[in-house]
């Protein structure tokens, strides 16, 4: 305790809460994944490794249920990220890319409203927005829903990266002759890369995990992953349910690494941030 | 047509005016399907309920009315202040705020730790801190209810090592959607309030110890309120939605901890099927959230006016 004065920064304990911290976050993920792999019909007790739920995912009894409901998510997560990366990226080219003008504190606004809004109030007003206007409900309003919650998640990355790249890149292009389309795609559009492949990346994540929205929009007789796991688990955790849970959860860490890796590779930014 | 696409996508200032148009699909697209529909809520509210869901076109305050009076069985008595659905909301705002303050009381250090570490390892630690948040929100809750069950991890360790000597009873308590509601939004709590203490300067520290404060003095009084735009964040990032949230609560609470989310599912997917009253319901839920919000965006704006 001598020297209390040479690190002015330091608090006794606060790393110990970090520690604790982290831990309280990955500990019911970790114990998911190694009871995924519990050779054993109950849930309660640990009886030696196997691969049986796993199998079991695949080739079991509820296989049909589970393939139909992931080929919905992925499907669907796929398309909604597509569209509301597209929608976000030029949507990120009229903010960063435009001089100040009136509407510009309102479209940044509007943007993030589906991150202000509750889930459950998005998830019923798209409910009653679809039964108003006589949509039927089904893989088409869960895609259309899914859309605009992406949209926000696709162009917070993206706009990021926008905001680091300066327009003096594409000038120079364009001083050496570049047409405005060649400065374009062969200038900016590649620069921006990163950002939309990170953007998509979470726009995916978020429409392959969104639950209450879909819940509420997908009408009768289909299934997304979520909620057909959200069905299962209503009747008791069931091995099998590990199994796929632990999958889905490989799935989105692993595009979250690859998100995170794309965001930061060779970023303009990165020396000049500090 | 393609010099106009030119036109809008270049870097030409003399073009900048056009490239507002750009953002015409994302303001299409959230425009109809989210502020359409909300308003479209909001008509519902007022409209007569159909029993078996969906709504008759006719004008009513039932909804409103059911919200806050009882009139009896059929309708007739005089109107009482009737509580229950206020009650649900009063206890899912203590939930919620109960859940901001576990966070808060985890998340600081936490984010003080992060952000005290060496500029390369910084965004590590933050890395580390939200990929829970970006694992499914329903396979993080049904994690929770499998660790914090009679006969699971969490007592079996406990008893293992000693510390209790009969299982802890968590699951559909209120300690277990307050767990919940904590662990689903933790990374909300620790990333703005890293953000705030990265640009918190440490020579004032230097200052408060030269003149003799101790460590915890220079917290609480040079620290904290420096930092306190981050905390603020933190807590409404938390706070909002827990508010709404319906996993944890119906997963971990079970029928006798009901929170709004729970009670706005209920009039859609469950048997009450009172789309107006589930309608009423979730505009109260907004215009609770919107006012949250507001307070905090003028708070913000008065700061920085201030400074």
């Amino acid at each position: 305790m001598a020297s209390i004065n040479t690190n002015i920064k330091h608090y006794p304990g606060f790393l110990a809460v970090t520690v604790f911290c982290l831990f309280l976050l990955y500990a019911p993920l970790l114990v998911v994944m190694v009871y995924s792999f519990n050779d054993s019909l109950s849930i309660v007790k640990w009886e030696g490794f196997s691969l049986r739920w796993y199998h079991d995912v695949f080739n079991g009894k509820e296989t049909a249920k589970y393939k139909t409901a992931a080929w919905n998510s992925i499907s669907i997560a796929v398309m909604a990220a597509t569209a509301a990366t597209i929608i976000a990226t030029l949507a990120a080219l009229g903010m960063n890319r435009s001089a100040q003008w009136r509407g510009k504190s309102a479209s940044f606004a509007l943007i993030n409203l589906p991150l202000m809004v509750p889930e459950i109030v998005t998830a019923v007003a798209t409910l009653i927005f679809f039964s108003a206007i006589g949509f039927k409900t089904g893989y088409t309003s869960i895609l259309i829903a899914h859309i605009v919650f992406c949209i926000p998640f696709a162009y917070l990355p993206i706009s990021a990266r926008l905001q680091g790249i300066e327009s003096s890149y594409e000038q120079a292009a364009m001083d050496l002759y570049a047409t405005r389309t060649q400065a374009f795609t062969k200038v900016l559009m590649p620069l921006m890369m990163p950002g939309i492949i990170s953007g998509y990346l979470l726009a995916f994540i978020i429409s392959l995990d969104d639950f209450i929205i879909t819940n509420f929009v997908k009408g009768a007789g289909i299934e997304t992953l979520p909620t057909a796991i959200f069905g299962a688990v209503k009747q008791g955790i069931k091995p099998n349910i590990m199994a796929i849970s632990t999958l889905m959860l490989l799935v989105s860490v692993l595009f979250v690494c690859i998100s995170y890796m794309v965001g930061r590779s060779g970023s303009p930014t990165s020396q000049n941030s500090e | 047509m393609s010099t106009k696409l030119n036109n809008i996508v270049s870097g030409n200032a003399t073009f900048h005016h056009q490239r507002h148009k750009l953002l015409l699909p994302a303001w299409l697209v959230i425009c109809l399907l989210l502020v359409v529909p909300v308003l479209m809520m909001l008509v519902y509210s007022f409209l007569t309920k159909e029993f078996r869901g969906g709504v008759i076109w006719e004008f009513s305050l039932a909804a409103y009315d059911q919200f806050f009076f009882d009139r009896g069985l059929f309708g007739d008595e005089p109107a009482k202040i009737d509580w229950t659905y206020m009650r649900i909301y009063a206890r899912s705002a203590l939930q919620a705020f109960i859940a901001s303050v576990l966070c808060l009381v985890i998340g600081f250090p936490t984010a003080y730790f992060i952000a005290t570490r060496s500029v390369r390892s910084r965004p590590v630690w933050v890395f580390l801190i939200t990929i829970p948040y970006w694992v499914n929100l329903l396979i993080r809750t049904v994690s929770m209810k499998f660790m914090i069950r009679d006969s699971g991890p969490l007592n079996t360790w406990l008893l293992q090592a000693g510390i209790i000597d009969q299982p802890i009873h968590l699951i559909n308590t209120n300690i277990a959607v307050q767990l919940g509601l904590f662990y689903s939004y933790l990374p909300f709590m620790v990333l703005p309030i890293y953000a705030s203490i990265e640009r918190y300067d440490f020579s004032l520290s230097e200052a408060a110890s030269d003149l003799y404060a101790s460590k915890w003095t220079t917290l609480r009084r040079v620290i904290l309120p420096a930092v306190k735009p981050g905390i603020i964040a933190g807590c409404i990032l938390v706070f909002v939605p827990s508010l709404g949230a319906f996993l944890a609560p119906d997963l971990l609470g079970g029928a006798k901890n009901f929170m709004i989310g729970s009670l706005i599912e209920e009039q859609f997917k469950g048997n009450a099927g009172n789309w107006p009253f589930g309608a009423a319901s979730s505009m109260i839920l907004l215009a609770i959230v919107m006012g949250v919000l507001l307070l905090y965006a003028r708070n913000e704006t008065n700061a920085a006016g201030s400074r």
